[in-house]
């Protein structure tokens, strides 16, 4: 039995040929792709694309949705019962925590000389859900440009940092995830003040960061938690990112293989929480676009800087850039990292974020007194989220990873 | 008897089988699904070469970018690749018994997903696990029965 008929045959010779047309389309791609990649003018189709996509995602999505409507509609009173126990107490858990950070913020507003405390630093949340599955650690989202979602927003969910939006659609947003290995956010080890980029290093089916540019003899162990350090312009400072969950330090390499576990998690919850900050708040993100780093308003910064040292300015290729990229001297960023959490501990001492890694830590190979300085030379790629050129498409999509 | 194929019928099993892509599946089943829409302008290429063609690969490539290309325009330049080849070669995929059209998918949907690679290669974008050339194999075991399907679906 033949599968095919003849249809179509007849019709040769009308038309251009298919070479010719292929040449056409294959050029177009070609255009496309270019674009895409390298200057993301493409962000007007995009959106249209997105609108057209968005009914098909919620078509392929609704039998999930439709299974975890049924299960949440059959569930028994008891287990009804029990939920709202937990929730109970977890709500007055949150009470009792929120009274104590509120005690704890007017305490270090004082103790900066600040005469009130600072207001969060989150302006405004908004709930969405994870309409499609991660597919190569990207989720679509049901919220879009029509509830003012941006492009490179943050999203959370109530663990941790998620992601952050790539592209926005009038309905729907695209979200890379922190795991994605296209990914990279700039992150505080909270124990010791030490700041590095977490990249990601997740495949289809486990989630995990890595952290590829500490030293050898950084200070840094399992159990440490990361938070994000508010450079790069996307994410405040203090959110909860992950644990570090296994160190290496090998003899011959130079640099310590550190893993860790996001907190925020996809598979399990379907709510995320897109964030707007307050401009101007010291925690809030080094907006990308502007020219200097004073971070918002002058009077809310509490005491005059310690002097920069210029050797850790890496060169910037453009002078507008050069905003986001001192991952060591930013006299603000020691400052928001404490502002937001509240019981943190202070980022070291002197003000600046030079760690001084014990030496009984080490692992016996690097020498100590290099490792001082070694610390911030390695974090040179901080500005992965900063973009190349001052546009906000680049720093939605943080460029490869490699310095 | 009319073997004209009408447009309308291309476009709605290229939607079916767009939907039948991206639909969430269990971690197993994702694994091994092979992809439908490559399959499907597969089909229409060498079954109506002139009515699908170029044209139909790169806009259900297109399609398929926006729901999971890093990069826009990376499936719609393999995809309509691949349906000029089989256009091209249609007379001669056809006669073959569909038997041996499927050894020619299973080539067909290496040479896509070996493109398909090296395109995330070049534009620096992370390669998806080496699981997924079992796609490939599934994709040639599928074809039968959907060339099948499609082929009813076009008679009816």
């Amino acid at each position: 039995m033949a599968a095919f008929g003849t249809g179509g045959i007849r019709s040769q010779g009308r038309g251009p040929s298919l070479g010719f047309r292929f040449t056409l389309y294959a050029i177009l791609s070609i255009v496309v792709m270019f674009l895409d990649q390298r200057h993301g003018w493409l962000e007007q189709a995009r959106f249209v694309l997105q609108a057209a996509a968005y009914p098909i995602q919620l078509a392929v999505n609704s039998p999930s949705a439709a299974w975890n409507w049924l299960s949440e509609s059959f569930r028994t009173r008891e287990s009804l019962e029990a939920e709202n126990a937990r929730l109970r107490k977890q709500q007055h858990e949150l009470e009792l925590r929120t009274m104590r950070y509120d005690a704890l913020a007017r305490e270090n507003g004082e103790l900066r000389g600040l005469r009130d405390a600072l207001p969060s630093v989150a302006d405004r949340w908004l709930a969405a859900e994870i309409v499609t599955d991660s597919h190569r650690q990207r989720i679509v989202i049901n919220r879009g440009s029509t509830n003012g979602v941006f492009k490179a927003q943050a999203v959370l969910d109530d663990k941790g940092v998620i992601g952050q939006t790539t592209h926005v659609g009038p309905w729907s947003a695209e979200v890379i995830l922190i795991t994605n290995p296209e990914h990279a956010i700039p992150v505080t080890i909270e124990r010791t003040g030490l700041r590095t980029i977490a990249v990601g290093a997740g495949d289809e089916d486990s989630a995990s960061l890595a952290l590829p540019y500490l030293p050898g003899n950084a200070d840094v162990k399992p159990g440490d938690q990361l938070v994000t350090s508010g450079l790069g312009g996307v994410f405040p400072a203090g959110y909860p990112v992950g644990r570090v969950s296994e160190v290496h330090r090998d003899a011959v390499q130079p640099l310590a293989q550190v893993r860790a576990t996001p907190y925020g998690n996809v598979d399990s919850d379907r709510d995320v929480m897109l964030v707007w900050f307050r401009e101007g708040h010291p925690a809030a993100p080094v907006a990308a676009t502007t020219g200097d780093l004073q971070v918002g308003n002058k009077t809310l910064q509490p005491q005059p800087a310690p002097p920069p040292h210029p050797k850790a300015t890496p060169p910037a290729t453009q002078p507008e850039t050069s905003n986001t990229t001192p991952p060591a001297n930013n006299p603000t960023a020691p400052h928001t990292a404490n502002s937001s959490g509240g019981a943190r501990k202070p980022a070291s001492p002197s003000g600046t974020v030079n760690p001084s890694p014990a030496p009984s830590s080490n692992g016996g190979t690097a020498p100590a007194p290099a490792s001082a300085e070694a610390a911030p030379a390695t974090k040179e790629p901080a500005p992965v989220e900063a973009p190349k050129n001052p546009t906000s498409e680049q720093s939605a999509n943080p460029p490869p990873k490699d310095p | 008897m009319s073997w004209e194929v009408s447009r309308g019928r291309i476009l709605f099993s290229t939607l079916i089988a767009l939907v039948l892509t991206v639909l969430p599946l269990p971690e197993l089943a994702d694994l091994i699904r092979p992809s439908f829409l490559v399959l499907t302008v597969l089909y229409w290429s060498v079954a109506a070469p002139r009515a699908a063609g170029v044209g139909l690969g790169w806009f259900a490539g297109l399609l398929l970018d926006v729901f999971q290309g890093p990069v826009l325009g990376q499936h719609a330049l393999v995809l309509s690749l691949v349906s000029l080849i089989t256009a091209l070669e249609h007379q001669r995929i056809r006669s073959k018994p569909l038997f041996q059209q499927s050894l020619i998918v299973l080539v067909v949907l290496a040479f896509y997903q070996g493109v398909v690679l090296a395109i995330d290669g070049w534009t620096g974008h992370p390669l998806p696990s080496p699981l997924q050339w079992i796609q490939c194999g599934t994709g040639a075991l599928i074809w039968a029965p959907a060339a099948t399907l499609l082929a009813q679906g076009r008679r009816a």
